[in-house]
């Protein structure tokens, strides 16, 4: 329960402090200090789990289990490394004039908020909570879009408020049904959103009702995880803000939506008794990976390209949760993991060739190899794993969603292939062109982060060699719980 | 057909005509008092009245035959629908002629003939103003008929009477399509009786005009008639919207003694809505004439509104 | 007991009320206008969760109704009202369809929230259940009011009114949700407000004018 309370508390504590000093010279190192504690105390959170199992926290209200333990040492993790890179990151964009002291004070704190709401999403009981932190994480970060004020970031940025507003109301609107479901089964009161509740008594859960609250909340949180056709906020906000931005928002929030559509799905499968949750989880995954593979191939901007590739690997999770079975569900969680990892890995190296060029398009971005070696040989590396090259986790995960399509759904399969194969195609032809190449690019002044890229690499390789029991354990217990 | 429901059915049908210049009077006072003018005489409107009926009535040369009648069917229209709403009693002879429908065909009535009288003589203004009205009819009749059959919904027939019977024997009950029906009754009315917003009754500019435009050749007793007409469609409108949503104060039987006493509580339910219309006339602004298709639809959609609402609110 | 069928009229009434301001709202030119129709919109839902708490002895609703006033009929009122004033933008809203096919369009949304919400509704087991139908005819009003607007103001203001109408439906389904989700709500409204003001701020900066068309410059190449 401590350890909960930490977790929750550091960044929390975090975002106030750097909200007064944020903009001093020692500020990034700050951040670094509070996301590292967060870590611990995610650590800790984590062994007392392998431990003693799940537990209920602070009356019932906090929730912690096989399914977002994991997911919430990922994100303290991945916050932690993203704030490592944003060291000189940030200091490069100081530099340049793009960033002023204001506006670090805001981007440090603000950080560290984000950070905040999401674990506080991923731990909470509270289904009404769960959409408070969801909304608040979407405020967090919408002035952190626009925080270079240009006429692009501010369109980004306005268009992420507006249309996750309008997703996340939809949401409101399915949490309500929820709860209406949950009145007439668990009775008035706080104890009807709670989640444990709910599942222990979903089977008498209206399922006319329960089907209505799952359509909208699957459109309003798809709308987070960036399904097509209400995907539209997300190229535009990963392109526009600052690189550990687009890398946490890819890597970590729309995995925290997705999770949010699971706890939905476990409870309106157990409500309706059929498979009509599943089924609309198959066809917006089936849309977005094909959909995403196709825009994909039509993009100039670095970043755009990589956040169509979050876009059409959030959709094959999505599929792949829809496909349901305990392959499908171990392979879904297992591909959340690593595309965090590989895809925040990705952005670190994009962004810094992004720097020493100058610009994100990527005509303008040649030869990276011979500039900064390491920057190049990350980026090759770290395409070649989110492409699903062995041995990287990404090819485990989706060889499994593969296999079981062809067996469950033959149908689905050529259309898998084919996106799949047009995103390989498009991203590899342009980022070789981008790592080999002759150029007259300089150096970067202050040395990239490159730790950070290669551990995330490094774990996304040993995940698609080795996973380590207890998490195997934990998979295989939540692939179980959301059934399907 | 006894004497007695032939006498009060008369009574009432004076009693309108009576009434009508009156009201309009009163609205006329109302806004010059609301806009700080010192206001004309209430019986200004008698006074206009014989004043034309005693003038020659100038025609002109090519003016066919439907030029002259128009104003008397116009005049007959107008009367006969005020006769037989509703105002003072409910049970008179004509009283099963009130039927909603039939009301508005009786209005629709009267203004074909006015629109072609004022085409008839080949003006520009007539054939302006004819179009102009056309239009505002075409919008106003449908927006019309949703209201009424918002309150037949409720008391389950057309007929004015059986309207008035029902809503003030119930208990006291709000109507939420009743409150959605009102505002777009509210709209119609200003829209058909040539109000501000949709048109200024006193304006002397020909090309704003919509209802004045289309009497522009009149003179004398046919002036007369048509003013008195308008005076009339306005007292009518006004006598059904106290029936749709203030029902209350009329005499149940028809005999002349109960009409009687009805007649203050009309008198001062005319002069309450009067004094309201000329309160919504002074503080809006006339609108231009593209915008008043967009008024009508406002009217018209609050209308069926207040008809789905009246489907799942009861 | 004849005071209670009233009451109950009383929030059918209101109800209706809110339907004809998304309405009012939907077919409204002027900014000012529009926050006027906001405010009173945000005070006939206060009045319908009051008399809905009265009559249900809820008396957690009397909370919700206190912070609704608070936030949708004083603070955001106030704060839109500086905004305008300090952004200079009380002109003609613009609309991308006209007015006339606004309206028939927010007939057809009419129809099928009142469908749609028709079987929910019997469901409920709120007295006042059949008005879920409205606050889901508010929702999909105001979420065409965003669409159909080419300013920034009244795309927020469709924002908030579609917030409205949500809690509505909250409070005619189930006598509103838990105290803890709704200080969260209000919480999350409230700074979204605020970042919206700081953000229009930016925008006006960068383009001189707060015309959504200007940013929708970024599209696919």
């Amino acid at each position: 329960m401590e350890q909960l309370l930490l977790v929750l508390a550091v960044p929390l504590l975090g975002g106030f402090v750097l909200a007064l000093c944020g903009h001093r010279d020692y500020a990034p190192e700050v951040n670094v200090g509070v996301s590292l504690g967060t870590l611990v105390a995610a650590g800790l959170l984590t062994a007392r789990i392998i431990d003693r199992g799940p537990m209920l926290a602070f009356d019932d209200q906090f929730f912690v289990d096989p399914l977002n333990v994991f997911l919430i040492a990922l994100t303290a993790f991945v916050g932690f490394t993203t704030s490592v890179f944003s060291r000189p990151y940030m200091r490069h964009e100081r530099d340049c004039g793009k960033m002023t002291p204001g506006r670090m004070r805001l981007y440090h704190s603000m950080y560290q908020l984000f950070n905040f709401t999401m674990l506080v999403a991923l731990s909470t009981n509270n289904l009404g909570i769960l959409w408070v932190a969801m909304e608040a994480a979407t405020l967090t970060t919408v002035l952190l879009v626009s925080v270079y004020r240009t006429a692009a970031s501010l369109e980004a940025a306005w268009k992420y408020f507006i249309l996750c507003g309008v997703g996340i109301a939809q949401a409101l609107f399915g949490t309500i049904l929820l709860y209406l479901a949950a009145d007439k089964v668990i009775g008035a009161g706080g104890g009807a959103l709670l989640w444990t509740n709910l599942e222990a008594v979903k089977a008498q859960l209206e399922p006319n009702v329960m089907a209505l609250a799952f359509v909208f909340l699957l459109l309003g949180y798809g709308t987070k995880v960036g399904l097509v056709p209400v995907h539209n906020w997300l190229p535009d906000a990963h392109a526009e803000g600052p690189t550990p931005i687009s890398a946490v928002l890819s890597g970590l929030l729309l995995n925290v939506a997705l999770y949010a559509v699971l706890r939905c799905k476990m409870l309106t499968d157990g409500a309706l008794g059929n498979h009509l949750a599943g089924h609309l989880m198959i066809g917006f995954g089936l849309l977005s990976v094909v959909a995403a593979a196709f825009f994909l191939s039509r993009q100039k901007d670095i970043k755009r390209m990589f956040a169509y590739s979050s876009i059409e690997h959030m959709g094959l999770m999505t599929f792949a949760f829809g496909l349901g079975g305990p392959i499908a569900n171990f392979a879904g969680l297992l591909h959340m993991t690593v595309h965090s990892l590989i895809k925040s890995a990705i952005f670190f190296a994009v962004g810094h060739a992004a720097q020493s060029a100058g610009s994100q398009l990527m005509e303008k971005i040649r030869g990276l190899i011979k500039v900064n070696p390491m920057v190049g040989w990350g980026l090759l590396l770290g395409t070649l794993a989110i492409l699903g090259m062995p041995p990287f986790g990404v090819f485990a995960s989706e060889f499994l969603i593969l296999t079981t399509a062809m067996r469950d759904l033959p149908w689905a399969t050529p259309f898998l292939l084919l996106a799949l194969g047009v995103a390989f195609a498009s991203i590899f032809s342009r980022v070789q062109e981008m790592v080999f190449g002759d150029t007259d690019l300089k150096p970067l002044e202050h040395p990239p982060a490159l730790l950070p890229v290669f551990v995330h690499l490094g774990l996304g390789l040993m995940l698609g060699v080795y996973i380590p029991p207890y998490l195997v354990d934990w998979y295989q217990q939540a692939a179980k719980m959301i059934g399907g | 057909m006894s004497w007695s429901g032939v006498f009060s059915q008369l009574l009432e049908i004076v009693a309108a005509l009576l009434l009508a210049p009156l009201l309009t009077g009163w609205v006329n006072q109302c806004r010059a008092w609301l806009q700080n003018k010192s206001a004309p005489s209430l019986l200004l409107q008698y006074q206009m009245l014989r004043k034309l009926f005693h003038k020659e009535s100038v025609v002109a040369e090519h003016a066919s035959p439907l030029f002259r009648i128009a104003p008397y069917i116009v005049f007959g229209c107008m009367a006969l629908a005020s006769g037989i709403i509703p105002t003072l009693s409910i049970d008179l002879p004509l009283s099963p002629a009130a039927d909603a429908i039939a009301l508005v065909g009786l209005f629709a009535f009267a203004r074909v003939f006015i629109s072609l009288a004022a085409m008839d003589i080949g003006t520009a203004f007539g054939s302006l103003g004819a179009r102009r009205e056309m239009l505002i009819g075409f919008l106003a009749e449908p927006a019309l008929l949703m209201v009424l059959f918002s309150a037949s919904l409720i008391t389950q027939s057309t007929s004015l009477t059986s309207v008035i019977e029902t809503l003030a024997h119930r208990e006291f009950v709000i109507y939420p399509s009743l409150a959605f029906a009102g505002v777009a009754f509210t709209l119609v009315s200003l829209a058909e009786n040539a109000r501000v917003p949709v048109d200024n009754p006193s304006t002397h500019l020909e090309l704003t005009m919509i209802h004045e435009a289309m009497i522009l050749e009149y003179s004398g007793r046919h002036l007369a008639l048509i003013e008195w007409a308008a005076s009339l469609k306005l007292f009518a409108y006004s006598c059904i919207g106290l029936t749709l949503f203030f029902p209350w104060g009329l005499a149940e039987v028809g005999s002349p003694g109960e009409m009687i006493l009805a007649l203050p509580v009309l008198v001062l339910k005319l002069a309450i809505g009067g004094a309201l219309l000329a309160l919504i006339e002074a503080v809006s602004a006339k609108m231009r004439i593209f915008r008043v298709p967009e008024f009508l639809a406002t009217a018209f959609m609050l209308a069926v509104i207040g008809m789905l609402v009246h489907f799942l609110l009861g | 007991m004849m005071m209670q069928a009233y009451l109950i009229q009383s929030v059918n009434l209101f109800a209706s009320a809110l339907l004809l301001l998304s309405f009012a709202m939907l077919s409204q030119r002027r900014i000012l206008s529009l926050i006027h129709l906001f405010t009173l919109q945000g005070a006939a839902l206060v009045a319908a969760t009051v008399v809905v708490a009265y009559v249900t002895n809820q008396h957690h609703l009397y909370y919700s109704a206190a912070i609704t006033l608070v936030t949708k009929v004083i603070v955001i009122p106030i704060l839109l009202h500086r905004l305008i004033d300090r952004l200079n933008v009380k002109w003609d809203v613009e609309t991308l369809i006209n007015i006339p096919t606004t309206m028939l369009l927010g007939i057809l949304l009419v129809v099928f929230a009142f469908n749609l919400a028709l079987p929910i509704a019997k469901l409920s087991s709120s007295i006042v259940h059949s008005t879920l139908g409205i606050a889901l005819a508010c929702v999909l009003l105001s979420f065409m009011m965003m669409i159909t607007r080419a300013k920034a103001v009244p795309q927020v203001i469709g924002f908030l009114s579609m917030e409205n109408g949500l809690f509505f439906a909250a409070t005619a389904a189930t006598y509103g949700m838990p105290m803890v989700v709704e200080f969260g709500i209000a919480f999350d409204v409230l700074v979204g407000m605020f970042i919206l003001g700081v953000f229009m701020f930016q925008i006006r900066e960068q383009f001189d004018s707060l015309d959504i068309r200007h940013l929708e410059k970024l599209k696919e190449d």
